[in-house]
């Protein structure tokens, strides 16, 4: 008697599927998830796991949160990232200290991994949203990430 | 050569009027060609749009939008790119057989299309088989694919085509057995005959339950006749590259994409005819006005066009053996019980009539 059954079970699936897409059918006109993208160019906003290029924020004191510890350099599979780092005296404490000089990022090496980001201890590089990355030169592409003058923020290390 | 072809009674007059009975024939026989040529050039064209944006709603995406207003020209400037494109082939292709291919299928999709009976004055070619002439029209497409896919020496063209064969010839039997059990009620395969016994209710309400079954595997089948999806293993962009049209371009191709498009029309077309009631409006509303009755068969048929493309958009592909299970376990028994069921209903007079 599985035949039977068989069409039923046949028949009633088919059915449902038909009215799964029969009904994003009639909600097509909402929700259509295509951007016309150079047409909405002001507007178009990119979702948050877009990968589009790494960045250091930096607070308005011009304080990032990266400490030197070059795990992410080590973590880019393709070496996109340098750390250029130097040991300097703190005048508080008098120690001498690790501190970055330049971190160096090549975007046109990047391959969107995302591993210098998870390797990250202290959340200091992040992913930007922008996808606009083309550049008439490709030394356009080698960005350093931390802004002239910028430095630790306190407590990062705590 | 007095084959009565009642387009429309006044050029007919008029042209037997003018010239001999034989000339005034093939005049008027090449006049309704370049017509329905034409006409249905573009209309397959526009059905290959419909078929993307049709699929863009189904994915949430919006479709051809950019060429003429809201894309309507898209297909237009496909055509035109396709018969500008260089024609090319393969070298050790057998090279009658390739080139007649394309054709063998256009044509035989384009002959089906005389037999329809758009509307009362306006059917090209009332055979008295019509639905026999259908059935056979509609499966000798398939020695086109099948020259195409053995011509092109391709392994792919060849799987294709081959798979093609074995779909056809299995499916047509469906094909022919759900409209045979249409036609104990008709008692005729006159299309025009089989839209007078509509006049009481389409065969579908006439025909309730085996009606309806027969419907279902008659949509079933014509899909699989038309080698879209769910049964398009034939091409299986997926598996096979493009399947039997592998090694086809330019204007060849676009044979093969066009036939396919007007196949689609014609199953859906012969479904109207048969099942709700070709060019009859519902409950007669607009009996008195005649030539809204092409609007009425183009409407019904477009309906049954987007339920197979609904079909294709929801469905995934079957394998070959899933294939002919279905068709010769399944549909060839059900068809074979529901044409007992439909003759008893027709012998006990159980017919509803409005």
């Amino acid at each position: 008697m599985s035949y039977f059954s068989n069409i039923y079970k046949g028949v009633k699936t088919l059915l449902t599927g038909m009215s799964v897409t029969g009904k994003v059918f009639l909600n097509s006109r909402k929700g259509s998830i295509t951007q016309q993208y150079p047409d909405n160019r002001e507007t178009l906003k990119m979702f948050d796991r877009f990968r589009g290029e790494v960045v250091m924020p930096h607070d308005e004191n011009n304080e990032h949160r990266c400490t030197g510890c070059q795990k992410c350099e080590i973590a880019c599979p393709n070496g996109s990232i340098e750390i250029i780092w130097d040991r300097k005296v703190n005048p508080e404490t008098g120690k001498k200290k690790k501190e970055i000089d330049q971190h160096i990022y090549h975007l046109g090496l990047c391959t969107m991994c995302g591993l210098c980001i998870e390797a990250c201890p202290t959340d200091a590089i992040v992913w930007a949203q922008n996808y606009e990355n083309s550049v008439f030169d490709r030394s356009h592409l080698t960005k350093v990430l931390n802004q002239p003058g910028s430095k630790l923020m306190d407590g990062v290390e705590d | 050569m007095n084959i009565s072809l009642s387009i429309t009674k006044t050029i007919h007059e008029w042209l037997f009027s003018i010239m001999s009975e034989t000339a005034a024939s093939i005049t008027e026989m090449i006049l309704i060609a370049t017509v329905y040529l034409a006409v249905f050039a573009v209309f397959g064209l526009y059905l290959v749009l419909l078929e993307r944006k049709v699929a863009a709603w189904f994915q949430l995406r919006l479709g051809p939008n950019r060429v003429g207003f809201k894309g309507l020209f898209q297909t237009m400037a496909d055509a035109l790119k396709l018969v500008s494109k260089e024609l090319t082939g393969t070298v050790k292709a057998d090279k009658f057989l390739y080139n007649l291919a394309p054709y063998f299928v256009i044509v035989s999709a384009l002959m089906a299309l005389a037999v329809f009976p758009f509307t009362q004055e306006f059917q090209a070619f009332d055979i008295n088989i019509g639905i026999f002439f259908l059935i056979a029209i509609s499966s000798i497409g398939v020695i086109g694919i099948l020259m195409g896919g053995w011509a092109s020496n391709n392994k792919f063209a060849l799987i294709g085509a081959m798979r093609s064969g074995v779909q056809t010839i299995s499916y047509e039997l469906s094909v022919g057995l759900s409209l045979l059990t249409m036609v104990l009620i008709t008692g005729s395969l006159q299309l025009s005959e089989i839209v007078e016994v509509q006049k009481s209710g389409w065969l579908i309400i006439q025909g309730h339950i085996p009606a309806i079954i027969a419907f279902m595997v008659y949509m079933i089948a014509g899909t699989a006749e038309t080698n879209r999806a769910p049964f398009d293993m034939v091409e299986a962009e997926s598996e096979l590259g493009a399947g039997f049209h592998t090694e086809y371009s330019g204007m060849k191709f676009a044979y093969f994409f066009l036939a396919e498009f007007i196949n689609m029309f014609i199953i859906a077309a012969i479904a109207t005819t048969i099942f709700f009631g070709a060019w009859l409006s519902p409950f007669g509303i607009t009996e008195s006005i005649p030539w809204l009755g092409v609007f009425w068969f183009l409407g019904k048929t477009l309906v049954i066009v987007f339920l197979m493309m609904w079909f294709r958009w929801t469905f995934p592909r079957l394998r070959v053996d899933q294939l002919l299970t279905l068709e010769w376990k399944y549909l060839l028994p059900i068809n074979l019980v529901n044409i007992v069921i439909m003759a008893f209903v027709v012998w006990q007079n159980l017919i509803i009539q409005l």
